[in-house]
Parts: structure tokens; sequence; C-alpha cells
């Protein structure tokens, strides 16, 4: 199995699992933030404006993390620097 | 499969490139600063006012109303920063209707731009509100080892600002992208509608954000001691 090769799987099976993986966290823990939010929600209907402020912010923080899988992901499948650099070389040769 | 307007080169003069970024955000800026002329033309103060002129009002109340929940007392020095940022990102995923446009926020030049836009306008605005001692003096609380730590967490949350904008918008971009070669009729309608709808999210979540990162920068701290510094 030539580094070609290797590149190649690595980079598309660590593409795959950073994605499948690193979506779990941020989507239980977005689950939860909105079950509180409507819990307080419930008990407070007054605070609402605040509330809702207060829920996307911190969804916005915990999405974060998933965008940032995602990013690499992406960089593993479009812009990835070790399959270009073994392509080139294979272009040279 | 383009990864964001960067690549779309329309003119090209050796080291310049007219790209799509640079293209869409000054036809961006066009429209908002040419729209915002036109209609703040003829104001009038009494009850029989054009309508462009009351949409201008509604949003510009709105958010102002905004500025001053997040905690920022005097919300009218915040607005024109916190508003154009708003705004820009606003229009800037709203007008993906239009056909052959892709937003510039999904390249990370404009992300990062305007993360470091944050970045110095908070420090800006700590030290007018607090002069300069007292604001250098907020990096050494709660005691002296949080220095570096607060140091790495105002980068870091400027470069999760503008990674944040860049990956929903991207990501947005590129969704519709693939699903134009796979399913081309219903289905990248339902997507642009929700990356619409991420991008509305997105441009508030990034103004109330730098508006709460200005607010901790500027919120009057008691003196510690009897005497003044």
């Amino acid at each position: 199995m030539d580094s070609t090769t290797l590149i190649a799987i690595a980079s598309i099976v660590t593409a795959g699992l950073t994605t499948g993986v690193g979506c779990f966290g941020p989507a239980i823990a977005e689950g939860r933030a909105v079950a509180t939010a409507l819990t307080s929600l419930a008990q407070q209907p007054d605070a609402s404006a605040t509330i809702t402020r207060t829920l996307f912010v911190g969804l916005a923080m915990v999405e974060s993390t998933a965008i940032y899988c995602f990013v690499v992901s992406m960089i593993l499948i479009f812009a990835n620097p070790f399959w270009s650099h073994v392509i080139a070389q294979a272009a040279g040769k | 499969m383009r990864l964001s307007p960067d690549e779309m080169i329309f003119w090209q003069h050796g080291l310049l490139k007219l790209n799509g970024t640079i293209l869409f955000t000054w036809g961006l800026m066009f429209v908002l600063v040419a729209g915002s002329a036109l209609i703040t033309r003829n104001l009038s103060t009494d009850l029989k006012r054009s309508r462009w002129q009351n949409l201008l009002e509604i949003i510009v109340t709105g958010i102002e109303k905004q500025i001053e929940d997040v905690g920022l007392q005097d919300p009218k020095r915040y607005l024109s920063f916190l508003g154009t940022l708003f705004l820009f990102v606003a229009a800037a995923s709203l007008s993906t209707i239009i056909p052959g446009y892709e937003p510039p926020t999904g390249s990370l030049s404009t992300t990062v731009a305007l993360a470091l836009c944050v970045f110095i306008a908070v420090p800006l605005f700590g030290i007018e509100q607090q002069g300069l001692g007292r604001y250098l003096k907020s990096y050494v609380e709660p005691t002296f080892i949080m220095l570096p730590f607060n140091i790495i967490s105002e980068v870091s949350r400027t470069l999760a600002l503008a990674v944040r904008l860049f990956g929903n918008m991207m990501s947005g971009a590129l969704i519709i992208g693939i699903l134009l070669t796979i399913t081309p009729f219903i289905f990248p309608i339902v997507m642009t509608a929700l990356g619409l709808l991420t991008g509305m999210v997105q441009a508030y979540i990034f103004s109330i954000l730098a508006a709460v990162y200005i607010a901790a920068a500027t919120r009057a701290r008691p003196p510690k001691s009897a005497s003044d510094n």
C-alpha cells in the first residue's frame, strides 16, 4: 500500500468520523439546553425575551464546536494539503 | 467543488484579483449605503411618513432595544458599530435570493475581518469608558494568575466568532451546491430557505455576541479602595 493510497484512506475515514462523532456532543447539549429553556419559559413567561435571547446565544456557542468539526472535515476532503503534496509529487514524476 | 466565493475570479491582472468576495462585498455596501441615503433624504417627524422610513425606524429602534437589553447603558454610542455588523451580515445572507450571488461571509477573509473589527473595538470601547488603567487592570482580575487565560480567551473568542460565521455560511452554500447535482428541483429550494433562516440567526448571534463582549469590557466596576486612580 503506497503513501498515496494511505493518505487517501486516512483522509476519507477521518473526514467521515470527524463529522459523525463530532455532532453527538453538541446535539445532546443543545437538546438539553432547549429543554431547560422551555421549562423556565413555562415557569416565568414574562421573562421570555431574556430567556429566548440567552438561549440563542448559548446555542450558538455550543453549535460552534460542531462547526469546527465540519470545517475540519471539509478541509480534509477539499483542501487537503497532504493530498495536494502527494498528487503534485506524482504529477512531477 | 467551489468552497468559497474567493474562487470565483472575474478579472485578473498580475497579482490583483477581482474575486467574488470583493465584488459582492462592494455590491452589498453600495446597496446598503445608497438605499439608506435615498430613504433618509426627507425625514418627517409627524405621523405621515413613507413606508421605507417606517421600516428603517423599526429596524433601528429594534437594534437599539436589543443592545440595551444586553446590558449596555448608553445604546446610542454602540448602535452604529453593532447595527452595521448586524445589517451587513443579515443583508449578505438575505441576498442569496438573487441568482448567481454567493454570500461574501462564506469566505474566511470576510469573517476574520469582521471578527478583527470586534477584537479591536472591544478594548477601544472599554478604554473609552473606563480609562486605560482600570481597563488593563480588568485583565488581572480576579487574581494575577488569570492574566494569560484572559488574554487567551480574548483571542479564542475572536477566532470562534470568525469560524462560526464562516462555517454556517459556507455549509449552507455547499449543501445547496451538492444538492443541485443530486436532486435539482424542489429540495434545493427547501435548503435555501433553511440557509436564509440560519443566515439571519447567525447575523443576530454575531452582533449580540459583540454586544456582550463590549458590555463585559465596559461594565463599571466599583473602585476597590477609597482613593481614585
